[in-house]
């Protein structure tokens, strides 16, 4: 409260020293993660040391995707500001969409973003978003459970170990399960999850030649074994558990590992919402001995759409929000566990916050991904949850719902990977391929 | 009343309908007992959780994360704004077509009605580019006229189906003293339909209130509503059960309360005008 | 009575929302058939300023051999008529009830319709959350209490749960407008009849259900009207999953997720000649109703 206020008397003050010759008021789109929520209420920070005003968008992802999409297509120039992913930057990037971020000032230091965070944000090397944070998924499992059933977590496990210690931990009796996993519907959701296991076993969407490939042995093995592994070991009603769903049971001691975002450490090992903050070990996201682990790459990034009248005060804002200054502001007021992970190398450099449990397993993580090289056999495409092509998120929701009626023990893996196949084979047709 | 009905039965039908009635009710009295309780008492067993300590945190939390007032303001103008507009050019074709019909009256009202059965999304592209082409994006007058639009044939049928209730000799009589069609309808049909005129205000109100795609994508920042102050608190990261229920709760409670203090007309608003 | 002035002045007094509802009517419906004969890919840079191809039919067959066409409509329908039947049958018992003489009757009545103020968002989430979660919600902790394993509501029993939730929504509706035609019941005639012999199962076919029959019709038009184009219930809950796509909701995935609006705008032709379909259906029946 008392940071509030002593922001916002920073604010009036500033006001009056920047005058108003130079003031702008920005629209931002962007997701209601917590990040971004704490975001907005530092807003007063910046509207200190610049004198624009902000005005927030804060909606809920899809109906955010839903909105920005519909906006930039159409040039629409609602937002001055969109909060964008991984997916949809180098293809709107590509399209001239966004305003390329190749200006930015010398003190914000573009070269100590993360490499591989970098190299998603951009297209033909020019960076178009600016990461705010960024995240790889990871192995999050319970000390003590594994303690009880003898076994010892590997720094890097395989599937066979995760099944494995599933079936030692999984306890219907004390409502604890083995593994929870993700098995909603979207490609954001279930959709990436399946899509990164399928890449550990081999698998991969589209060969060189862009034909669909779930008539292939690959994928059947990858949903075979996930089905089997959650069936045996997951909690009931797995087919419609997302990130949401999988962090409430995991923070509420029903899971013994649970296989997700990088982010998802602060949460679990909050003491506050957790009852296992003190329980909890972390570990790469498993491989099958293929030489692919099963770890995404993702990142909520700003962009400035192409066409907007205040290029120059959005810019500030990306420059303020995605700057050290900015996690340095957090990590003041709220803790080191708290700030925005996974965007600057400087973060991991950082003491402070090595001392943080999971940033290690987190920066790992994130090094260990390869958007360029996603999987075992060679692809036309970048992206490893994801491919960066604008046709994707449709058909890759539509295939995981079929995915998700196969959790839902509404059809086989057979019949969900010729469906799957058949409305693949069916967009991309539509698209032109 | 042509039976008399004893105490006994009397009871049994009270508790009967009370029973139902919580029954129905009983969603909304939920949002409003979690949205005073911590989140990490809403997820809780029933019990658990009216026995969990009472707290406003939610609503300071919400009310600190998004400007309430600013999107309460909007709902009020867009719902209020079209439904007026849209009496404005529905009353004078509801007259005509309840004083004067012709052959074509009712298939011209059925033509109407058929207008909102058009699927939304299907021409969301077409109407968010001429939206652009007439700089009416996030703005309320643009939203006034889409909703306005988009309710009108319910007014026009409403207001229809009331005219047809007044009595044509008295409008007769008017016009034997020589009132203009301006007076006949200014202060002779008037006065006789304001009871209808309120229904048909108040339900379109509601309609207009709850419009949820529209107002949700022709938006951003400047003329959102309600309906987009809900979508920030729908599934983010981590337990929103207790804040969600603040905010449906206040996204709710100004039209729950209006319909409140308006029930009879509201009763008679809901049921369209249709029955008697 | 009607003078030839008096006819002309009407023509101009319904002009204005004539030709408002013409042009919301025709200009999206041009636009749609525009976009339903082009390839219109927004990502790939597809625009109106840069010309669109044309492609004949393609996005009609497409869409319509899509293995997602057929089963849509059967959602429509499902999702429709369920929401129709539970609300008229339910809708005529809870009427009924509140006909009867009881204490309180006024708060009972707005405890009955409230649930027809509540946003569809919001009632979309509610039930979803606080309801339906397998986890935490409503009905899973009753369900444990007594021993039970959770129903896991929207993917088990995804289109019954969705009809539940509209159903929750449009009950009131019906339930008013069938309690003021029973307020209207003749009951003399029923005195009458119950004299004559006739059982409560009798009287309520013979005479009640016929004096329904106009409330009931309205019932289903309005319903049907705003029941063909419900998207907020979906979007918010199973987003189109475990056979709950309506060609609503098909057509929307169509547009925005796969951004392609030619395709989708052949889906809106067919969602349109689907609803007119209806209308006629309807319009037949109501047609004969309304006058009464």
């Amino acid at each position: 409260m008392f940071l509030k206020n002593a922001l916002r008397a920073a604010t009036a003050l500033s006001l009056i020293v920047a005058g108003s010759a130079y003031a702008e008021t920005i629209t931002i789109a962007t997701v209601n993660n917590g990040d971004m929520i704490r975001m907005q209420g530092y807003t007063g920070d910046f509207t200190a040391k610049t004198g624009h005003d902000v005005e927030w968008v804060t909606l809920e992802e899809n109906v955010l995707r839903q909105r920005v999409t519909t906006d930039i297509s159409t040039k629409g120039g609602q937002f001055d500001i969109m909060t964008i992913g991984m997916y949809e930057t180098p293809i709107w990037g590509g399209n001239g969409w966004l305003v390329p971020l190749d200006d930015l000032s010398a003190e914000y230091d573009v070269d100590d973003i993360l490499p591989a965070m970098r190299g998603g944000l951009s297209h033909d090397g020019t960076l178009y978003a600016a990461p705010f944070y960024g995240e790889s998924s990871m192995v999050m499992y319970r000390t003590d459970l594994m303690e009880k059933a003898g076994l010892e977590m590997p720094a890097a496990p395989t599937w066979e170990f995760i099944r494995e210690a599933a079936a030692a931990m999984d306890d219907p009796g004390s409502d604890t399960n083995g593994v929870c996993l993700r098995g909603k519907a979207g490609w954001g959701e279930g959709g990436a999850f399946i899509t990164v296991t399928a890449n550990s076993f081999g698998a991969r969407w589209f060969d060189e030649n862009w034909r669909a490939q779930f008539d292939q042995p690959e994928w059947k093995d990858a949903l075979t074994f996930f089905v089997n592994l959650m069936n045996d070991y997951g909690p009931q009603g797995y087919a419609t558990n997302g990130f949401n769903e999988n962090l409430s049971l995991f923070q509420q001691g029903k899971c013994g590992m649970w296989i997700d975002a990088t982010v998802a450490a602060s949460f679990v090992t909050n003491p506050n919402d957790s009852t296992v903050a003190d329980k909890v070990g972390f570990a790469l996201a498993p491989d099958n001995g293929l030489g692919k682990r099963s770890n995404w790459l993702w990142a909520w990034a700003l962009a400035i759409p192409a066409g907007t009248k205040k290029e120059a005060a959005a810019k500030q804002f990306i420059e303020w929000a995605t700057s050290k200054g900015y996690i340095e502001l957090v990590a003041a007021n709220e803790g080191w566990a708290n700030v925005p992970p996974g965007a600057r190398t400087s973060l991991y450099a950082n003491p402070e916050y090595q001392a943080v449990p999971f940033a290690k397993m987190t920066l790992d993580s994130i090094n260990a991904a390869d958007p360029n090289n996603p999987t075992v056999k060679p692809v036309p495409y970048v992206g490893i949850q994801f491919v960066a092509i604008p046709e994707f998120a449709g058909i890759a929701t539509e295939v995981s719902q079929e995915f998700s009626a196969v959790y839902a023990g509404q059809q086989t893996v057979d019949e969900a990977l010729a469906k799957a196949q058949a409305l693949t084979t069916d967009a991309m047709e539509a698209a032109g391929y | 009343m042509a039976r008399a009905v004893t105490n006994r039965q009397k009871t049994i039908n009270s508790l009967a309908a009370w029973a139902v009635g919580l029954l129905i009710f009983f969603p909304i009295l939920w949002i409003f007992v979690m949205s005073f309780k911590a989140e990490g008492d809403a997820i809780k067993a029933p019990l658990e959780v009216l026995a969990a300590p009472w707290t406003l945190e939610n609503y300071g939390v919400v009310q600190e994360r998004s400007d309430y007032s600013r999107h309460f303001v909007n709902s009020v103008i867009l719902a209020f704004g079209s439904t007026l507009l849209g009496l404005l050019v529905a009353v004078p074709a509801a007259w005509a077509m309840a004083f004067v019909p012709s052959k074509r009256t009712k298939d011209i009202l059925l033509w109407m009605l058929s207008t909102k059965m058009l699927p939304a999304v299907g021409v969301l592209y077409p109407i968010y580019l001429l939206f652009i082409q007439l700089g009416l994006l996030d703005s309320r007058a643009g939203l006034v006229v889409v909703l306005m639009l988009i309710n009108l044939p319910i007014i026009v049928w409403m207001l229809y189906t009331y005219f047809k209730e007044i009595p044509g000799e008295i409008l007769e009589a008017a016009r034997m003293d020589g009132a203009t069609l301006h007076e006949e309808i200014l202060y002779v049909l008037t006065p006789m339909a304001i009871p209808g005129m309120a229904s048909t205000v108040l339900l379109n109100v509601i309609l207009a209130w709850n419009e949820a795609f529209w107002t949700l994508n022709l938006t951003a920042a400047k003329a959102a509503p309600l309906t987009a102050f809900i979508a920030s608190y729908s599934s983010p990261e981590g337990l929103f059960y207790a804040k969600l229920s603040a905010a449906s709760t206040m996204a709710i409670a100004p039209i729950l309360i209006m319909g409140w203090f308006s029930q009879k007309q509201l009763v008679r608003g809901l049921t369209f005008g249709a029955v008697k | 009575m009607a003078t030839q002035h008096s006819r002309s002045a009407a023509r101009l007094m319904m002009a204005p929302a004539v030709v408002l509802l013409l042009g919301w009517m025709l200009v999206p419906l041009t636009m749609t058939l525009y976009f339903s004969f082009k390839k219109y890919l927004p990502m790939r840079g597809d625009s109106l300023a840069n010309g669109l191809d044309w492609v004949g039919f393609a996005n009609y067959t497409r869409f319509l051999t899509s293995s997602s066409f057929w089963p849509s409509v059967y959602a429509t329908l499902v999702i429709v008529g369920g929401v129709l039947v539970i609300t008229v049958i339910l809708g005529i018992f809870l009427a009924l009830l509140l006909d009867q003489p009881m204490w309180g009757q006024g708060i009972v009545r707005i405890l009955v319709i409230a649930p027809f103020f509540v946003m569809p968002t919001v009632s979309g989430l509610v039930w979803k959350n606080m309801f339906m979660d397998p986890v935490n919600g409503f009905f899973a902790h009753v369900w444990r209490s007594v021993g039970a394993q959770p129903i896991e509501w929207l993917s088990q029993a995804s289109l019954p749960s969705l009809i539940l939730i509209v159903s929750w929504q449009w009950l009131p509706f019906a339930t008013l407008i069938l309690l003021t035609a029973f307020q209207s019941l003749d009951q003399e005639q029923l005195e009458a009849a119950e004299m004559d012999g006739a059982r409560w199962p009798q009287r309520f076919v013979f005479i009640v259900l016929p004096h329904l029959s106009r409330a009931i019709t309205v019932v289903l038009l309005i319903q049907t009207i705003f029941l063909l184009s419900i998207f907020a219930e979906i979007f918010v809950t199973t987003q189109g999953a475990f056979g709950t796509k309506t060609l609503t909701y098909l057509i929307f995935q169509r547009v925005l997720e796969s951004q392609n609006v030619g395709l989708g705008s052949a889906g809106g032709v067919y969602a349109i000649i689907l609803a007119n379909i209806v209308a006629i259906f309807l319009m037949r029946i109501v047609g004969k109703n309304l006058d009464a």
